[in-house]
């Protein structure tokens, strides 16, 4: 078994550090630490006893990620339900989309931190940059897996997105006085060239060139270059033998130019030169205008080999990566990851964002996404789907934790077949049931999913809650809905003593439509039938009132103690026509008193 | 070469081992004397700690994450080892054991409003349990399938189940079980497993350092048939003191996990043999094949402490290091240590007991090791420098106002008339049991 190639992250806490024990307890989102000391019977403490609470996941509780939670939910859920049988051409396209409504959201959530521009949340914004850039490329690579061809131009895309610095510099340019003349505007005008942007580059020289007019023909010269630089276009008829040979004849042009030193009288346009040539010496005098080997690589595949192949590009990026950074300086986690992608190892780029990111959002949904690729299992990988479902589980738990994303967690749970339902019934117990409402809520999630115990458990703990504070009602319907015989027994003891203390009934509207729920229990049966009795009596039809009386008698569903009551409840009768009823009836009485 | 159809690698098989964490708050406890136990309810909104001071103390969190002392009492004449919450279908209990030779089991009682407002909830003794002739060094409730059970266990080496038939009315528990461990106990765990493949179990550790005695962890489970407890196993292999047991989360799967705290932290599989039990209509308990899954030696000494979250995801376990480590399982059931919390020296104090009237925030630094993270610290997108501990953020701690925190020197209220509805109860009825050798 290989070592394990991360330490374990150390978190302080201000305690004792030697001699001195750490005790802690199990939340369900935190761990409670404290200074203790076992097994010292006669040990005496100091009179420090602070308990800290230590937590993870801080993610959960930004209220801005929240939105990236909430929404990432419904693409999640979405993405479960795209049909097994559909052609694997539309569901590829599909899949591209929902990868694009993922990063949408990763975007949106970026720019709502960045508005908010608290340094705190620097960090996040970086991470969230971050998971974008490795979101894209592996859209790029593994989901629209863009053939050569189509594939430089996927990846100028990602490198332009992530580049954004270029524009705004150009806007601060532009607007200045004399934009030719700013002390940035060779800078723009080299970096829309790198990113392979020539319209852009192209408008830049014209202002260039106006300033110029005796070095108007060499601007003219590249212009036409740059304007004659062949792109591949996917949706042409070309193909891409064609438009190697174009550019190959392109290339030779530009090759020209620079061997007759066409641009020798103009520093800036040399270079622009020896960059359409692809001069590595030049592009790495660059550095700080690509600012990253990545861009670096893109640019360097856009001047010398456009027609690069998926499986050629671990090679140019393993080189690029080599001649751009320096040699002291060790790769860091976000450079190993993105090499990782271009080595179309899927396993080590989930493997690393997992250890780099201490963010389960992001290798949660991406695994997932590419587990509905099939490409998991492509790697031969039996247990591929476990590791879509243990990342969907961490992520899930996470959610749990928190006092309404909860919610989201369920149907994290309920798509993951093999743990999802076991985790969803050990988590969702746990949920504080502060109120009614809530308590309803998380019943019914479990009413759906049939998770019977849990059911009896809730509704049992709200009907405990109810009696304990003297609300017999609710904790009646809980009990019932309980269906806890027991206790509705205790809870149906306690509405007669009540009535036998204050001669009326509490919670008559739930009493008098229980239906055939009072058949839970003998007592509760009692308390309806009794509830009954009074009811008829009040509307002086006191004869049914009697037979009644009589029925609950004989029928023994009367509990003995309360015989005295029933007869004192029977007395009035007496006093009305149907007396022969009432005497057959205290003879009955009589007859069981003896017994 | 492309490597798209390259076998994995064993590099794969570590995802996401570190868990960063941080202080989110620390909390003034106010125990004049050492800490034992802190335990969380059920849902996480409540807490309760207990001392060598003899007091426990109920802590409740408000809607903004902050805890408040609502209840602090005197319960036992000894240091209280341990405290622990019923589950809340049993109402709002609580189970202390202490030096002192008892049991004691704790209800909240709906106090006035007045009390309410004032932010005090009212704890009275239900029943002190007081069968053990030495130090009841644990207590557990029994899995809620079961009913209110409750477990002690004691360094004179017995396990004492008790039951309150009535839950309404929890000044009537009946000794149920009384089975003789032979050695001295430190620490009880339940089986969670409320599945009906399941008889109750529940394992014993001691604490008794004499290695000849044996194994040290001993697995008890019930047979419907003599309504006894019976020794299904002994962890042989177990001969150091065992400080802490811990049960895991059953997960639906066929087998159990446990986990021990010893000379080093074990993770054990105990696997029912299906087909002995078909052939035993009634005698033997279920034979059990017993399966190190990991263990670890890295708190160099003792470990005091052993306990899992709620799916068994992690275990965290506290030892002679000082330290508290996290323990995590990847997809593959490989188990390494993914997080350590460990004190930096600088102990906050507070001043002649009182509460601290700190407004300082405590260390809410992220801290980690030299690990990948680190590196990331210069990266372009990763992490840019963070400024120091985040003192004055988010993540203030709150402290009680002192007003709150109540020192009871005197024992609480008398319990109240027992419930008027409760009409019979059974007798106390000790029922020593033939342990199953």
């Amino acid at each position: 078994m290989e070592e394990l190639d991360v330490e374990p992250a150390i978190t302080n806490i201000p305690a004792a550090s030697d001699g001195k024990h750490l005790g802690f307890a199990w939340g369900p989102g935190d761990i409670l630490a404290y200074e203790t000391l076992y097994m010292a019977p006669g040990a005496k403490g100091s009179g420090c006893s602070f308990i800290h609470e230590v937590r993870k996941d801080e993610d959960i509780y930004s209220p801005i990620l929240r939105k990236l939670f909430n929404e990432s939910h419904h693409i999640f859920v979405g993405l479960q339900t795209i049909r097994e049988d559909l052609p694997s051409k539309n569901k590829k396209t599909q899949f591209v989309s929902i990868s694009k409504n993922y990063r949408s959201v990763i975007r949106a959530c970026m720019e709502e931190l960045q508005q908010v521009a608290a340094s705190v949340l620097v960090l996040q914004v970086s991470i969230l940059l971050a998971i974008e850039l490795i979101w894209n490329l592996c859209e790029v690579l593994f989901i629209d897996a863009a053939p050569a061809g189509p594939l430089l131009l996927h990846l100028l895309d990602w490198v332009r997105l992530h580049k954004g610095d270029v524009d705004e510099k150009a806007r601060e340019v532009l607007q200045s006085e004399s934009p030719a003349e700013h002390h940035d505007y060779w800078d723009v005008v080299v970096s829309y060239v790198l990113q392979g942007r020539f319209e852009e580059a192209r408008q830049m020289l014209v202002k260039q060139a106006t300033l110029q007019p005796a070095a108007r023909n060499m601007y003219k010269l590249m212009d036409t270059l740059l304007s004659k630089m062949p792109f591949y276009n996917p949706g042409g008829t070309q193909t891409l033998t064609e438009f190697d040979v174009k550019w190959r004849h392109w290339h030779e042009e530009v090759d020209r130019c620079l061997q007759d030193n066409s641009f020798a009288s103009n520093q800036h346009l040399e270079i622009i030169c020896k960059i359409l040539v692809g001069d590595e010496d030049t592009l790495l005098e660059h550095k700080e205008l690509l600012s990253t080997w990545y861009h670096f690589l893109v640019t360097r595949l856009l001047f010398c080999h456009p027609t690069v192949k998926p499986t050629e590009l671990h090679y140019y990026a393993q080189s690029c990566m080599t001649m751009f950074l320096d040699l002291r300086s060790v790769p860091e986690p976000l450079d190993s990851i993105l090499l990782a992608a271009f080595e179309f190892d899927i396993h080590q780029v989930i493997k690393d964002c997992s250890i780099a990111l201490n963010n389960w959002w992001f290798v949660a949904h991406l695994t997932d996404l590419l587990d509905h690729c099939k490409l998991l299992q492509s790697h031969n990988l039996h247990f591929g789907s476990n590791l879509r479902e243990f990342l969907l589980l961490e992520y899930a738990s996470g959610l749990f934790t928190h006092h309404s994303l909860w919610q989201l967690a369920v149907d994290y749970f309920d798509n993951c077949p093999e743990f999802g339902h076991v985790y969803l019934e050990l988590q969702i117990e746990r949920v504080p049931l502060d109120t009614e409402r809530k308590a309803l809520k998380v019943l019914r999630i479990c009413e759906q999913r049939q998770m019977s115990e849990q059911v009896r458990s809730i509704c049992k703990i709200m009907a405990m809650r109810a009696l304990r504070n003297n609300r017999l009602g609710s904790a009646l319907s809980w009990s019932i809905r309980a269906k806890d015989a027991a206790f509705a027994t205790l809870i149906s003891e306690r509405f007669l003593q009540d009535y036998c203390a204050r001669g009326t009934f509490s919670d008559l509207d739930l009493i008098d439509n229980l239906g055939p729920a009072m058949l839970l229990s003998d007592r509760l049966t009692f308390l309806v039938k009794y509830r009954e009795f009074h009811k008829l009596y009040e509307e002086n039809r006191f004869s049914e009132a009697a037979k009644l009386l009589l029925s609950l008698i004989t029928a023994k569903i009367a509990p003995r103690s309360f015989w005295m009551t029933l007869l004192t409840d029977a007395l009035p009768l007496l006093e009305q026509k149907e007396c022969n009823v009432v005497v057959y009836l205290l003879l009955e009485l009589g007859d069981m008193e003896k017994i | 070469m492309c490597r798209t159809d390259r076998v994995p690698t064993a590099g794969i098989l570590w995802l996401a081992l570190v868990v960063i964490m941080f202080v989110a708050r620390s909390i003034a406890a106010d125990h004049k004397d050492l800490i034992h136990d802190v335990s969380y309810d059920f849902h996480g909104r409540r807490m309760a700690t207990c001392s060598s001071d003899q007091s426990v103390k109920v802590w409740d969190r408000s809607e903004n994450g902050e805890w408040h002392c609502t209840a602090s009492w005197k319960t036992h004449s000894g240091s209280v080892w341990r405290v622990t919450w019923a589950h809340p279908e049993f109402g709002q209990v609580l189970a202390s054991c202490s030096f002192d030779r008892t049991a004691a089991v704790w209800e909240e009682i709906v106090g006035e409003s007045n009390d309410k407002q004032r932010g005090l909830s009212h704890w009275i003794k239900r029943t002190t349990l007081v069968d053990s002739r030495t130090s009841v060094t644990d207590v557990k409730f029994a899995p809620k399938h079961m009913g209110l059970m409750l477990t002690t266990c004691s360094a004179d080496g017995v396990v004492r189940i008790y039951e309150a038939p009535d839950v309404m009315n929890l000044s009537q528990w009946s000794l149920q079980h009384e089975i003789s461990c032979k050695l001295s106990c430190s620490c009880i765990s339940w089986n969670p497993s409320s599945s009906r493949a399941h008889p109750p179990m529940f394992a014993v550790g001691s604490d008794d350092s004499n290695v000849t005695y044996g194994g040290k962890v001993q697995i008890y489970e019930y047979n419907e048939n003599t309504r006894k407890y019976a020794k299904a196993e002994t962890l042989m292999t177990v001969t150091d003191a065992v400080h802490d047991i811990a049960f895991a989360p059953n997960l639906g799967r066929s087998f159990h996990v446990l986990a021990i705290a010893t000379k080093d932290v074990r993770i054990f599989k105990l696997v029912p043999m299906r087909s002995d039990r078909k052939e035993s209509t009634s005698t033997g308990p279920t034979k059990l094949e017993v399966q190190i899954v990991a263990q670890f030696d890295n708190h160099n000494s003792q470990v005091w402490r052993v306990s899992w979250n709620i799916t068994s995801t992690l275990l965290a376990s506290s030892g002679d290091d000082g330290c508290v480590r996290l323990w995590k399982a990847n997809y593959m059931d490989n188990w390494k240590c993914t997080g350590i919390l460990k004190g930096d020296g600088s102990p906050l104090t507070s001043s002649s007991g009182q509460p601290t009237a700190m407004s300082t925030i405590v260390g809410s630094s992220v801290q980690t090791s030299q690990n990948a993270l680190n590196g990331m610290s210069a990266g372009r997108y990763f992490f840019p420098p963070l400024d120091p501990p985040r003192a004055g953020t988010r993540y203030g701690h709150l402290l009680p106002p002192s007003s709150l925190i109540e020192h009871c020197d005197a024992e609480p209220i008398q319990p109240q008339q027992a419930l008027p509805y409760r009409l019979s109860s059974r007798a106390l009825l000790p029922l020593p049991e033939a342990e199953g050798q």
